[in-house]
């Protein structure tokens, strides 16, 4: 084996060592059977049945009058993000903790903090290829987006996926791996149903409180976005203010290890 | 010994503390581990030898003493130290959705000065089942994926907790030599064991950890010559007789 020394150490720089974990992470996101049912199957299936029947109504308060697959798709892709950003990534945090994973790459040249970095990184990366993929379908049956949300939308998106992630951190971090499981599916089921994500939070009932979810914050910003061409300040307000609070918890948190 | 203390100290922990609510792991930990060397820890279960390897390679905090590896503090050390150290946790750490083959290019990418993969896999007969994900792996063969991770960076201080566990007499004496190669190019192995066979034959010093302190630290035979015993088991039961828990 060439185990001698025979050249000096010259440290490879950090963005390529959190980049080349990214492109490792992603690859293993797309690869993963059950995180591609609950990140990409689950939402196109939603968009096609919801698209396909008229209940419940979606075209509701500022959205009315608007069809019905202009108002669903911004939904189907908050749910994505939600998809992804939380329930996948938890899950994935609490088995890398179990297994020793996330505290093995900590005494890499990578460290915590790059390994957190690429792990953004990856989710962010992933989300765009699915965003575009829910997009492709949602074009196919009729989607009429306005393009002057789109700006607006990859914000949102942006501070929605980061919200997501740092919740999921709070979660997967914490709790053992069984429990992470349990939570973050059922988390999914409520905040899909009931969090404002593919129902606006103003057809639900306690619309106004609703609406401070990161899930519902999410659906509404991209709703504005697609649908009026608009930027929802409030709305992205929330998803800022969840992402700072849940990142500062999940600072505090955070362990890594099982 | 005389050429072994001329070499310098790349491992240096002094008297280490460490409690975890109300058990205590160390009790004032001492011990040394020089480049070339192959230093192996040994010790009944819970002594503290994971506490020591986790604060030497900067996964805890001690309360109290003071750890150095390679001059610098391992806690907080950033990744030009990290580049240096190598490590083989007990329970592995390994990703369990990827196979040795994607895994290892990979953590070699990390790295400022890699071995060659092939090579180092090779030698560790991983491309048997270098395409089977690693929760489908038997232990030992896990045990071989993680020793090649802990050396793929081309360590000067490699950390290895049990690297030997579950490996069938064979897989065992491959590892064996290479590790002694690899101390043979200069890098500091520190080596956590139950084996004496494997202590004997590998180290070039022994540590016995008893109850969260080093009980003897030499080679095979002054750590024997010190216990009163003819064999390192026979030492190894004179030390830790009583403490084991």
């Amino acid at each position: 084996m060439s185990a001698a020394p025979t050249t000096t150490r010259v440290e490879a720089p950090a963005a390529r060592r959190v980049l080349a974990q990214a492109r490792f992470e992603a690859l293993g996101l797309l690869r993963h059977g059950e995180q591609l049912l609950v990140s990409v199957v689950l939402p196109v299936l939603a968009l096609v049945g919801l698209s396909l029947v008229a209940f419940p109504e979606l075209a509701v308060g500022r959205w009315s009058g608007a069809a019905r697959i202009d108002v669903l798709t911004p939904g189907v892709l908050a749910l994505t993000v939600l998809s992804t950003a939380f329930t996948g990534q938890a899950i994935l945090l609490g088995f890398e903790r179990r297994w020793g994973v996330l505290r093995l790459l900590g005494t890499t040249p990578l460290g915590r903090g790059g390994l957190l970095l690429a792990k953004t990184t990856a989710v962010l990366a992933v989300l765009t290829l699915q965003l575009l993929l829910v997009g492709a379908v949602a074009l196919v049956l009729g989607w009429r987006p306005a393009l002057a949300g789109v700006l607006p939308a990859v914000l949102a998106v942006g501070l929605g996926a980061l919200a997501l992630v740092a919740l999921a951190a709070c979660v997967g971090g914490a709790l053992r791996a069984e429990a992470v499981l349990a939570l973050a599916n059922l988390v999914w089921v409520l905040l899909a149903g009931f969090g404002g994500t593919l129902l606006p939070a103003a057809a639900l009932p306690a619309g106004p409180l609703l609406s401070l979810l990161p899930t519902a914050a999410l659906g509404d910003a991209l709703r504005d976005a697609f649908v009026l061409g608009s930027w929802n300040w409030p709305a992205l307000g929330v998803l800022l203010l969840w992402g700072l609070l849940a990142g500062l918890l999940a600072r505090r948190l955070l362990r890594w290890s099982d | 010994m005389s050429q072994g203390a001329s070499r310098p100290c790349a491992v240096e922990l002094h008297d280490l503390t460490r409690s975890f609510g109300g058990t205590t792991a160390l009790r004032g930990l001492t011990l040394d581990a020089r480049g070339g060397e192959v230093t192996c820890v040994l010790g009944p279960n819970g002594a503290g030898k994971t506490t020591a390897v986790e604060i030497a390679v900067g996964l805890q905090r001690p309360d109290g003493g003071q750890a150095r590896v390679l001059g610098r503090d391992p806690w907080g050390a950033g990744a030009a130290h990290r580049d240096r150290v190598g490590v083989m946790l007990q329970d592995g750490g390994l990703p369990q959705a990827v196979t040795p083959q994607a895994l290892l290019p990979h953590l070699a990418r990390l790295y400022s000065r890699p071995l060659d993969v092939p090579e180092l896999a090779g030698r560790l007969g991983i491309p048997a089942f270098g395409r089977t994900p690693v929760r489908r792996l038997s232990g030992g063969q896990r045990q071989r994926v993680a020793l090649a991770a802990a050396l793929v960076g081309d360590p000067d201080v490699a950390f290895l907790d049990e690297p030997t566990a579950g490996l069938d007499p064979h897989a065992r004496r491959e590892v064996h030599t290479l590790l002694r190669e690899v101390a043979g190019h200069g890098t500091a192995t520190v080596v956590t064991t139950h084996s004496f066979e494997e202590a004997q034959r590998l180290a070039d010093r022994v540590a016995v950890v008893v109850d969260g302190r080093v009980a003897a630290l030499g080679s095979v035979e002054d750590v024997c010559l010190g216990a009163g015993a003819t064999g390192l088991e026979e030492a190894y039961f004179a030390l830790t007789d009583g403490a084991a828990r």
